[in-house]
């Protein structure tokens, strides 16, 4: 068929087989696909569910504090394991950070059934493009075609399932690793040095804020990642700490040359131990509100006793 | 509003089938063969980046030979069928035999309905766990298919080639041995030698991780051939 308004022909469709309409060559992208393969538009949630919501966002599992933090070789991702429904905890082994491709990687925080199911288009979207052209997408293209989909998520976000992820990849051409930012509208931002969001991001941030320093090296950077979550999860409800009697470390993955690594559980153990060792403060009397984490001399203790 | 004169269907069918043979007989080979750890796709190609051999999925790649803008379309909308599949059930869920049934109908739809059939031949592969499991499709422009074993090859010189990669196949080969039977096949037809530098190679092997499915580079192959 020939669409005038297009001056060439569709030839994307072969009998038997979905292909997006595109003016010229083959449209790249699964995410059109999937909308020219399905029938009819997606129904849509803005129509039925804004006067009487069916769910309140609450009840839906919520991802919460992820961070990357820039290294010498690359960028660290990290994001603590805990999904949260309300006040009650979902999960307490979830994963957040996902590999993207070889060379890339997304951590996702917000409603948990939106968020993996946007890492999964996305993944499916970014092996699509490199089979039909033949190329991998460069950083900056994976990091925007990432906006859209977030954009594309809008309506939901407006009924507060919001997905705010993180984005890091590797730039071969550039020899360096890159970080991007998003928030709900799909505003991306590329960040120079680190970045964290979720409900722990506040003090996650802060962490990192003091903690980086340019050009860190692998260890230092895994370290700062766990004391910044460790931090956070001593601040938030809803961010889960390490639990060492369960086994349960933070996911931290390297984004480097060589491509997408996971940090092993005994490496979290230890840099978590030694965050713990640079924390620990002596046994003091109970009872008394004190802030927690910091040690704080209590003149005040003697006089009374 | 025109009327067409009655063609019979026998005529038809020889008309384009000559047509469509006569075009893929131009072009050069790909041969397929199958070693120990999984299967090689092997074609002489001056050009580096129009491929003739790609990746559809996890283990399945795709072969095509003839004309390049009509296989290119097949390839592509075989990365499509099976992304879709593949996203909407299970990774494990696409299989060769899926595709090489969309490809059938789909060029055998083109071959009786359009104007003129495609000038292509193509291969689907797909790597098992085990040798046994793998599956080798040959699909014909007028959309017939063949399920092969252990060594195919199409295009120009079909016949001859795959008669001599027949000869020296056997079971169990290295990854190296298929590739110099392949290439000695294809030069002793082509009646001058190819070189390492022409020849474009890719295989599906099942000790790599998701994605089986990797191209051979010149350095890799000039390693294999004898210099």
């Amino acid at each position: 068929m020939t669409d005038p308004t297009r001056g060439f022909p569709d030839r994307s469709s072969l009998p038997g087989f979905f292909g997006p309409a595109y003016p010229l060559g083959s449209n790249p992208s699964f995410a059109d696909l999937l909308r020219a393969a399905s029938s009819g538009p997606e129904p849509s949630p803005s129509s039925a569910g804004q006067k009487d919501p069916a769910v309140q966002p609450h009840q839906i599992a919520h991802g919460t504090t992820i961070l990357a933090l820039k290294f010498a070789d690359g960028v660290v991702m990290a994001g603590d394991r805990r999904a949260v429904e309300g006040f009650t905890i979902a999960d307490e082994r979830i994963d957040k950070v996902f590999p993207a491709d070889e060379t890339s990687a997304v951590a996702i925080a917000g409603a948990a059934g939106q968020a993996t199911e946007i890492v999964r288009l996305f993944q499916t979207e970014l092996e699509h493009y490199e089979k039909v052209e033949g190329d991998r997408l460069s950083v900056e293209g994976k990091a925007n075609r990432l906006a859209q989909m977030i954009r594309q998520n809008f309506p939901m976000a407006l009924q507060g399932l919001v997905v705010v992820p993180l984005f890091a990849g590797f730039d071969e051409r550039r020899g360096e690793g890159r970080l991007f930012r998003y928030d709900a509208t799909g505003g991306r931002w590329e960040e120079t040095d680190f970045h964290a969001t979720g409900s722990g991001a506040l003090s996650a941030r802060s962490t990192l804020k003091k903690r980086f320093r340019t050009g860190m090296d692998r260890s230092g950077a895994v370290r700062t990642a766990v004391e910044a979550l460790y931090d956070a999860s001593q601040e938030d409800v809803a961010t889960g700490g390490p639990n060492p009697l369960r086994g349960i470390f933070p996911t931290v993955k390297t984004i480097t040359v060589d491509g997408v690594v996971a940090v092993p559980d005994e490496e979290l153990r230890g840099a978590f131990e030694s965050v713990l060792q640079e924390t620990q403060e002596p046994p003091r009397p109970q009872g008394g509100s004190q802030p927690r984490g910091r040690p704080v001399k209590r003149e005040d203790d003697k006089a009374r006793g | 509003m025109s009327f067409q004169p009655y063609v019979p269907p026998e005529q038809l069918t020889k008309d384009r089938s000559e047509y469509a043979r006569k075009g893929i007989s131009r072009g050069r080979s790909v041969v397929a063969v199958e070693y120990q750890d999984g299967i090689l796709f092997l074609a002489e190609n001056p050009s580096a980046t129009l491929h003739k051999i790609s990746e559809i999925y996890d283990r399945i790649a795709f072969a095509g030979v003839g004309r390049y803008s009509e296989f290119e379309d097949l390839r592509i909308a075989g990365v499509r069928l099976a992304d879709l599949r593949g996203y909407a059930y299970g990774r494990e869920d696409v299989t060769a035999k899926t595709i090489a049934n969309a490809y059938a109908q789909a060029l055998s739809t083109i071959f009786t309905q359009q104007m003129k059939p495609y000038e292509v031949e193509i291969l689907v592969g797909q790597v098992g766990d085990r040798p046994e499991e793998n599956g080798l499709f040959h699909i014909l422009f007028d959309g017939s298919v063949t399920d092969e074993q252990g060594c195919v090859a199409m295009g120009g010189q079909s016949e001859a080639l795959s008669t001599r990669v027949r000869e020296a196949y056997r079971d169990g080969l290295s990854q190296a041995e298929a590739v110099q039977i392949a290439v000695r096949g294809l030069s002793e037809v082509e009646e001058r030698p190819v070189e390492a530098i022409n020849v474009e190679a890719a295989v599906l092997d099942r000790t790599r991780g998701r994605r089986k499915f990797r191209r051979l580079t010149d350095q890799d192959i000039a390693g294999i051939l004898p210099a």
